[in-house]
This record gives structure tokens, sequence and C-alpha cells, in this order.
């Protein structure tokens, strides 16, 4: 070989720096929380207030713009994005709800911005981003707490990792390591946990026998370890998993990670 | 043993024939309806994508070194693709220098046509071809057999699927869609020594193999010209090395006095330093294996007092769509691909509908980046909706392509408004309905600006009592035909967040972020 060939070290799975603890965060509760997920927010942020930080919640954030951008609709996501921008314009941490939504305005916002004016705030924001659980474990440290929480009755507990938090984000562990530490849980690993459950936003719709089958097995899995809850810390798969056990009558009680989190914490919380 | 006569099996395999070609003549979403509703194929897919990730896993079990393996990888085949004009000229010189005729085809039609131009001069009727995804690519087996040269598959797989009148289902494993009974009756069905006795009904494994394979060895016997394809073409020393475990690949390279090589021109590398990397990555991925049982290297034809190899040598350098790739901006690692597989083998959209459903040469993520790139998405902009954006492909991918970037860049392409530049792919923006772009236009309104947003969801939570009704239900489907329906909450988060007194803008700019 005559040139030699540079390997990009960043490149991979290579860990993101964290900062220390802040004393206030934004906290994104995203689109879908807002309107079917609302209690798991106020539980996000009481988690977060508990743990002494300032929790801001701009009025003026929608969504991410991830379903027009997944579509192949940019311009339209991009607008979306632009309002997110200044939503959360100021220099301190931003903690995001659903993972899916995290990858799109850590990985997705600099590319959508790429060459406009915003590049710079994009590439900001991204930096200062971070999923729910990562946040929790890489920079509140809260699996080293967990011993304290009040409610340790036992359950069995099935937790499902979203594809942009395993994938793209890589924060798969910190959601296991979450529950792990959770005294009285008895964490259960259905078959395959690392596959898709076929939510995929407009996936669903528009390729809905492809999107139901996998659901479908999905479910199944869950059901077939004999856990009394179902936990993500995303709530399109929440949602798409859930539907589908209560539509094969085998529904069982499923939440947002904080909602538990806080409910096993502080022995209150799950409803607004 | 079948309860079946070999007629009842005949009328069977035609039936099945007949549905394979029914099935191809239909819409995306109908092929993929009728492999859901297939159960015995669906299992295969399952089992087959279990088996190939578990192995796999098994010979990678140390994350870090196959990060960085997968860091060369990717690093090689850029390097190779940003000096590809200049490695295929110096791969034209050196293997003209081996003694091995060059040829260049811009379109499928062409490299079919020069292929014919070859076999004709040498007055070629029978041909035994090695594994090659290209010349599916092409079409070539359709080409020659309407000029009356006779082709037959010699690797398992596709001598299988070429038995049945199918295409293959996989780009490594193409016979994967069947079942060892289906096998056996194909066999006993349509089979034939030369002698045009049929072979003996088995489902026994061994002896289906050693069946079809007396047969192939007397066909590599008579076969006027062998046509493979290339895993690797090396610039620097003008080598093209082949990657299979059969051995009928040596055999269709090295038996018949004629050998045609055909190959994309993005599989040049300049080095054969560069090989050794690539070659682990590919069977490691492909099939778990740590090496190939064979791993040709073909640098010249026979050469004076040699007892063996073909008297003359050619490869077809195939374009067919891969210049355009290779000048898109963001499409172009589309061409790093070494054709391992293993992004349909990770797909849990191919394990569900299988290879045939895409309907196109090339299944799963790479065939739904390659294809509508290759054949327009007018005919293939379909199947990059078939996709979950779940990444297990990309993760997958040994030269780290990052396929559902490029399947999110071919839906953009497909919903844009045309731009008429040279790079544009072709049928961009044939999927744009207006309709569609009317509720994402709306969308975009209402989600950029707040109080149209923050009306709108008090709407939603509002009207929840309507998403009790059957109405609603029925307005959300196809969501809900196998879902409940979605129960919005009584109030939104934002209310909620103003009624807990949780403050909307930072206070004091100066205290906060200081600690970060
Ligand atoms: S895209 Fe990657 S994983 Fe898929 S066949 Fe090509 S090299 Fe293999």
């Amino acid at each position: 070989m005559n040139e030699p060939l540079f390997v990009d070290a960043a490149s991979g799975s290579a860990r993101r720096q964290y900062p220390g603890r802040p004393s206030a965060v934004y906290l994104m509760g995203t689109c879908l929380v807002d309107g079917f997920y609302a209690d798991a927010g106020l539980d996000a942020i009481r988690l977060l207030q508990a743990e002494g930080l300032e929790v801001i919640f701009p009025q003026s954030q929608t969504c991410c713009g991830q379903p027009a951008y997944n579509s192949g609709y940019d311009d339209e996501a991009r607008r979306v994005a632009r309002q997110q921008l200044q939503a959360f314009a100021a220099d301190i941490p931003l903690v995001v709800m659903m993972g899916s939504c995290t990858g799109m305005m850590i990985k997705e916002y600099p590319q959508l911005f790429a060459g406009q004016p915003e590049e710079q705030q994009a590439l900001d924001l991204a930096a200062r981003t971070f999923e729910l659980g990562e946040f929790l474990v890489n920079v509140l440290q809260l699996h080293t707490r967990l011993a304290e929480a009040q409610d340790q009755s036992a359950m069995r507990l099935a937790l499902h990792v979203s594809c942009s938090s395993r994938r793209s984000l890589g924060v798969a562990e910190d959601h296991q390591t979450l529950m792990q530490n959770l005294p009285g849980v008895h964490l259960v690993e259905p078959q395959r946990a690392s596959e898709c459950c076929g939510f995929g936003g407009t996936f669903a719709v528009k390729q809905a026998d492809i999107s139901a089958t996998m659901a479908a097995d999905k479910a199944s899995a869950i059901a077939d370890t004999g856990a009394q809850r179902l936990v993500s810390a995303d709530c399109g798969c929440l949602m798409n998993i859930s539907g589908t056990m209560k539509k094969q009558g085998k529904g069982i009680a499923s939440q947002h990670l904080a909602s538990l989190l806080y409910q096993r914490l502080h022995g209150q919380g799950g409803q607004a | 043993m079948s309860t079946q006569t070999r007629e009842q099996m005949q009328q069977q395999l035609d039936q099945e024939q007949h549905d394979f070609s029914d099935m191809q003549s239909r819409h995306f979403s109908v092929r993929a309806r009728m492999a859901l509703e297939n159960e015995a194929l669906r299992k295969s897919f399952r089992g087959a994508s279990d088996f190939l990730m578990n192995k796999r896993r098994s010979v990678f079990s140390d994350d870090n070194a196959l990060q960085s393996l997968r860091d060369r990888g990717e690093a090689i085949r850029q390097y190779s693709l940003s000096k590809l004009p200049q490695l295929l000229e110096t791969l034209e010189k050196n293997l003209t220098a081996n003694g091995i005729q060059v040829h260049w085809a811009e379109t499928a039609t062409e490299a079919c046509e020069i292929i014919h131009g070859i076999l004709a001069d040498n007055n070629a009727r029978t041909v035994v071809k090695g594994k090659s995804m290209v010349t599916e690519e092409i079409e070539l087996n359709h080409y020659l057999e309407e000029k009356g040269i006779e082709c037959l598959e010699s690797d398992m797989g596709e001598y299988l699927v070429q038995l049945a009148g199918e295409t293959p289902s996989h780009i490594i494993m193409p016979a994967i869609h069947k079942n060892t009974a289906q096998i056996a009756r194909l066999m006993h069905g349509r089979a034939q020594s030369s002698s045009g006795e049929p072979v003996p009904y088995t489902e026994d494994v061994d002896e289906l193999i050693g069946n079809a394979r007396a047969i192939l060895r007397e066909k590599f016997e008579k076969a006027d010209a062998g046509i493979s394809g290339v895993n690797m073409a090396v610039a620097n020393t003008g080598t093209l090395c082949l990657v299979e475990n059969e051995g009928n690949g040596r055999m269709t390279t090295t038996v018949p006095d004629l050998h045609i090589a055909v190959t994309g021109i993005e599989k040049v590398v300049e080095d054969f330093s560069h090989v050794p990397e690539l070659l682990t990555l590919l069977t490691r991925s492909a099939t778990g294996q740590k090496i190939s049982t064979y791993f040709n290297m073909i640098s010249a034809p026979r050469k004076a007092g040699e007892l063996d190899g073909p008297q003359q040598v050619h490869l077809v350098l195939v374009d067919n769509g891969r210049s355009k790739i290779f000048s898109h901006p963001t499409l172009k690692p589309t061409l790093q691909c070494i054709r391992c597989g293993a992004c349909m083998n990770h797909c849990p959209v191919y394990a569900r509908i299988g290879g045939h459903a895409y309907g196109s040469t090339y299944p799963g993520p790479i065939g739904q980046v390659v294809t509508p790139q290759i054949g327009g998405l007018e005919k293939h902009g379909d199947m990059v909706s078939a996709c979950s954006l779940n990444g297990a492909c990309g993760e997958a991918c040994p030269v780290r392509i990052p396929l559902p970037a490029l399947i999110r860049e071919l839906r953009h392409e497909a919903n844009r408004i045309p731009t008429r530049d040279d790079s544009a792919v072709s049928g961009q923006g044939v999927k744009r309905s207006a309709s569609e772009a009317l509720i994402w236009r709306g969308w975009a309104l209402a989600h950029s600006s707040p109080w149209l947003f923050r009306t709108m969801m008090w709407l939603l939570t509002r009207s929840r009592p309507l998403f009790r009704t059957a109405l609603v239900t029925r307005l959300l489907s196809p969501w809900t035909d196998s879902r409940t329906t979605p129960l919005p909450q009584t109030k939104t988060l934002h209310e909620l967040a103003r009624a807990h007194g949780v403050a909307s803008e930072l206070k004091s700019h100066n205290e906060t972020g200081a600690q970060r």
C-alpha cells in the first residue's frame, strides 16, 4: 500500500464525554409524551427535581421533527427542528424523554443544518443533549443511589430498549443498569430482545402488515417471560407493543421508565 | 419417503413456479403480504436469520477487535473508491499484461452482448456458471438462453433456484427459502442425469448434494465456457479473487477452455495488502466462517507447459449505474459493499418477508439501497418504505455502510421536488403526491408554531372520550387493526408543567451552565 489508511478513532462506539452535575436542565417531553404520556413527563420532571435540579420546560417546545425527516420531507423537518433550536437555546443540558427523538437531535440535526445559518447552533445543541436514562446514569449516577428506593416490592419486569437508544445512542446498558439496581425488581430478558418492535414511525402505517407482524412477535416474546410489567423509555415502542398485547388479550401493565423510577424511588407518582 | 408420485411432484413444482411468477408480477405490498401469510416461508427465513446471526456472533466474540476491523474495512473500501478511476486503469493495464482480456460494459444489455460476443467467437454452446450476483443483475442467463446457449448454474443453491425456475432469495444463500422436503421434491421431479434419467427421491441432505454433484461433474467436463463473478480485483497485480465454499468456482474457472469473469466496477482494490482484512470480514460476516473453503486467485490464462487452466480469460467490468452512484454526494457509500449479506441476515423485515418480496436481484437493506439507484425509483420506489430504520443492518455491515441513513436519503429523493441535476437518482420525486406533501406542510406549520401546537394537543386531550368510540378506532386503521386504540391523557404535559409551576425559561444565565 502506498499511502497509509487513516482510521477515524472517533467512529464506532467511543463513549461520549459527560459534564458534571448541572444546576438546571431543560426537559423535552416530545409530542408523543405531550398527548399520550403526560403523566410520565411529570414523573420525569419530579424525578429530576428530587435530584436537586432546576427543571426548565419551555412552553415553546413541540416535536423534534423526526416524522417528516424519516419520511424524506427534509424542509418540513428543518422547519420544526428550527423551533426546537430556539426553544432550547440557553447553554444548559437538554434531557429528552425518548431515545429516537434524542437520536434525531444529536445525530441528525447537525446533518439537517449543515451549511445553514443554524449549523453551529445545531452542533452545540447536539453536544448538550442527553437521553433520559443516559443522563440519569452518566451525569447524575442515579443507579448508585437506588438502594434507598421506598418501594422495594417484588416485581417481574421486562425492559424494552428502543433501537435508537440501543444502536444510534448506545445507551441500552444504562437502561439495564438502572433496572438491575432497583431493589425488588427481577429483570427478565425476552427472546430476541434487541430486535425492533416494528414501530418505526410512519413505517407502521406505510407497511402496516410487516409492522403488525413484528409487533406481534415482540408482544409474544414479552408475554412469554411472564413479566408483570413492561417498561421502556420510548413511548412509540410502548404504544406499539402494549397496544398489540392488549389486542391479543395478554396485556400487562406498561409504563415509561421515568414513571417506574419515580414510583419506586419516592413511593408515589405514576399519575398526574 | 414421500407419498407423492413423480408426476404429482412435477405438477406441484409447476404450480409453485407459476405462483412464483405470479407473485413477482404483483405490487410490493402485495408481495410482502403474500410472504407474511406463507408460514413455511417465514419459518425458513426466521430460522436462517437466527442461525446466521449466531454464527457471525460466534466468530466475532471480541467486540473491540470487531469494531477496529470494521474501521479498517471501511477505510480500505473508501480508499479504493477515492481512487476508483485510477485503480480501474491500473487494473486493466496489469490484467492485460497478464494475458487477461478486459471489456467495459456501460449497461446490463451491453454486458450481455459482450459476453455473448466472446462465447460466439469461440463457438461456445454450453456454459457452466459459478455463483455471481452481477450476472443475476444483468439477467445473463435469460439473455444467453434466448440466443440458444445453455447456461447451467453450478453453485448448489443457484442450481436449485434455476431448477425451480425462480430467482435467488439471498445474495449468499440463494435457495435459503426452500426447506429439505421442497428440495427433495425438486431434485426428484426435475433434475436429470445426462442420459435423461431422473434422480432417486431422497430427503437425505448428503445424498441430495451427491446427486447434484454427479450431474454437475459431467457438465463441467463438457462445458465450452465457464462464467464466474469476482469478489475482489487487485489492481497492482492484476489478480481476480474469488471466494467460495463448494469448489464449483474453481471448476468453473479452470476446467473449460474459456473463462469469462464478470464484475461491477466497484470491486477493485489497490493492493494485495488490502485483501486479507476484507476477506476476513467477508467470510465471517456472511457465514460465520473464519475462512471460506476455497479462495481462488486468478492471474492469467494457462501458460505454456501448464497442465490445466483455461486458454482464455476475460474480465467484463460492468457499470450499470455505478458511475452515477459514484458521483452522488451522499449515496456514494453504497459502492463500499462487499456483498456479504449480513445486512439481510440481521434485518427484521427481511426475516419476515424473505428475499423474493423485494422483487429485485438484491434484497434486504443493501437491496433497498442499490436497487432503486440501478433500476430507478419509478420501479423500485416502494421498497424504501419497508424499513423501520432500526439500524440492525448498519450495525452488522462489515464496511460500515450507513444503510439506514441511505434508505432515508432515498425516501427524500423519492419525495422531493425533482432537481434535475445529473447526480439525481432516476425517478427522483416520483413518490411525491400533492396530498401527502400538503399533509406534511400542514404538519410542519402546526409543529413550528408553539401556540398552534399547544392548541392542537389541548384539543387532542379534550377529545379523549372520542378515542373510546368505534369511529376513531376505524379512523386510526391500519394502526388499530392489530393494536388497541391509544388513549390520550386528560391534560397535556405543557399544561401539567405550567400547573406545577415548572419554569418555561431559564431566569439567570450566569448561575447555570457554569458547572458544565
Ligand atoms: S451492505 Fe454491508 S452488510 Fe450488506 S451486503 Fe454489503 S457489505 Fe454486507
